[in-house]
């Protein structure tokens, strides 16, 4: 078994495996990552850092294409930017 | 405002996936300073992504000799702008690079081809691609419902390995007709890998439900998706599930090529019989000249990292197996091309462009790309187009037009090391 790292979305402390990314940490906490212009909530949809639709809020800063970044312990992701 | 950081190479790739790593790898091989650019954690692209887990021989050979091959590697690192022929300005972590080059080799790979239709847009709707890649990424699927959909060879690859990793898959839906898929599949006897490839997906696929003549029409969830109402050969079936793994084959990532001035003919870069684009010193391999796969990939590369150390000579070897590989992509064009109905998916207030939220009927009195950016802000937002640049050139037959810079967006301190040197 893959070690596990905790992480904090939007102040929930969530429980992914190591290595893996901030878009799949907000997925797995069943959040959206961010609210579209006209308040629509999105998610990951390329997985590979083209579309954007996956940007959040990482450790206070904006606008991180989460499925790019990956989890380190203690990282405050903040979604609905 | 300074750039942050200088190096100079005698080769430069630019993309980590089997191209950029082929190239690399005879680039060195025959000159000491090579570099490789790539945006993703680690090299290896889309295919050879997330670790060594379940990786077949081949990709583990490559990597390791890339490894050995001692290229000076900037993972996570995104090229923006080429400010002057022969550098190019690059961010990483918040930094900017400043790469310059004798010869550029273009590997930037494929994105997926997204289609617009009602409910999309919900979280949980993926790409085929993209939901492996998070699943490659640690995203748990044991157990979780998925419906696969959209057309071309990556959705049974798809289905395979989201099953092999617990995923109750209830459907993959392909768009194109049977006679089409018959006619592609007896052509695979023409490319011996590909059946051997293709019988290992069978064994993997057994037991998954495949239905051809098959799209999906409507996504249904209010935070996020619940289920989804596919058309299959013209009877409508609401499937619930957790995810909706939907792509339309693949289209090149061809904008750095048209940043730089290369030239593109319907869509993909143009090169000579050693990969060099219309601009000496620039070559290209893999994707962006043609959607060929990992085969075409890797002999493409091959011939790109050979041909800029001057043994164009040496490359000649690969040129018969290069000969198939582009038989192969023509057969895949033809197999998968999207048919008509597929335009009718999006109703009024579908969103087409997911960045600044226009909806199809906002699009549709324009009759050009250019007229739609300037009114609806289309195109306009942080994928500058990547998404629905290709829906709408489907949809509406609008051509993107020119490439400016910055290629992605950038932190304002890189805009300004941009402007710098042009002035």
């Amino acid at each position: 078994m893959p070690s596990e790292i905790s992480v904090r979305v939007n102040g929930v402390e969530v429980s992914v495996p190591q290595g893996a990314t901030v878009a799949v940490a907000i997925t797995i906490a069943g959040s959206a990552c961010r609210r579209s212009v006209s308040g629509e909530p999105r998610g990951p949809l390329c997985g590979m850092g083209i579309c954007f639709e996956c940007r959040a809020v990482i450790n206070g800063r904006s606008h991180c294409r989460s499925c790019q970044i990956p989890c380190e312990p203690g990282m405050d992701v903040k979604t609905d930017e | 405002m300074s750039r942050e950081f200088q190096k100079r190479f005698d080769v430069l790739v630019v993309g980590g996936g089997p191209a950029g790593i082929a190239a690399a790898v005879h680039a060195a091989e025959h000159t000491a300073r090579v570099g490789m650019v790539d945006d993703n954690l680690a090299p290896g692209g889309q295919i050879w992504r997330g670790g060594s887990e379940g990786k077949l021989p081949e990709a583990r050979s490559w990597l390791e000799r890339f490894e050995r091959a001692g290229v000076t590697t900037f993972s996570a690192t995104r090229v923006f702008d080429q400010p002057e022929a022969g550098t190019l300005l690059a961010e990483q972590e918040g930094k900017t690079l400043e790469l310059r080059y004798e010869k550029l080799i273009l590997a930037t790979g494929a994105r997926e081809r997204f289609l617009a239709f009602p409910g999309w847009t919900l979280p949980n709707v993926m790409g085929a691609g993209g939901l492996q890649a998070m699943v490659k990424s640690g995203l748990p699927i044991l157990g979780k419902h998925v419906v696969v959909a959209g057309t071309g060879p990556l959705l049974l690859a798809v289905a395979a390995y989201l099953r092999k990793h617990g995923a109750e898959v209830h459907l993959v839906c392909e768009q194109a007709s049977w006679g089409r898929l018959a006619a592609f599949a007896l052509g695979l006897v023409r490319s011996p890998g590909k059946i051997g490839q293709a019988w290992q997906l069978n064994k993997d696929l057994l037991g998954i439900r495949f239905a051809a003549n098959s799209w999906p029409v409507a996504a249904h969830g209010s935070e996020k998706l619940e289920s989804v109402t596919v058309s299959r050969s013209g009877r409508l079936q609401t499937i619930p599930c957790d995810y909706l793994a939907c792509g339309f084959h693949l289209v090149p990532n061809a904008e750095l090529a048209a940043l730089i001035g290369c030239g593109i003919r319907d869509g993909y870069v143009s090169v000579d019989e050693n990969q060099q684009t219309t601009v000496t010193g620039v070559y290209c391999a893999g994707e962006p000249t043609g959607i060929g796969g990992i085969e075409a990939s890797l002999v493409e590369g091959q011939i790109a990292g050979l041909s800029a150390v001057g043994r164009a000579s040496d490359a000649k070897q690969f040129f018969r197996e290069r000969q198939k590989t582009r038989q192969f992509a023509v057969r895949m064009e033809r197999a998968f091309q999207l048919r008509e109905e597929l335009k009718t998916l999006p109703d009024a207030e579908t969103v087409v462009c997911r960045c600044e939220d226009v909806r199809y009927a906002r699009l549709q009195p324009h009759g050009t790309w250019r007229a739609a950016k300037l009114h609806t802000r289309c195109g306009m937002g942080p994928c500058q187009g990547r998404v629905c640049g290709p829906a709408t050139e489907f949809l509406f037959g609008w051509n993107p037009e020119s490439v400016r810079p910055p290629i992605f967006p950038s932190r304002v301190e890189s805009l300004a090391t941009m402007s710098s040197d042009s002035q």
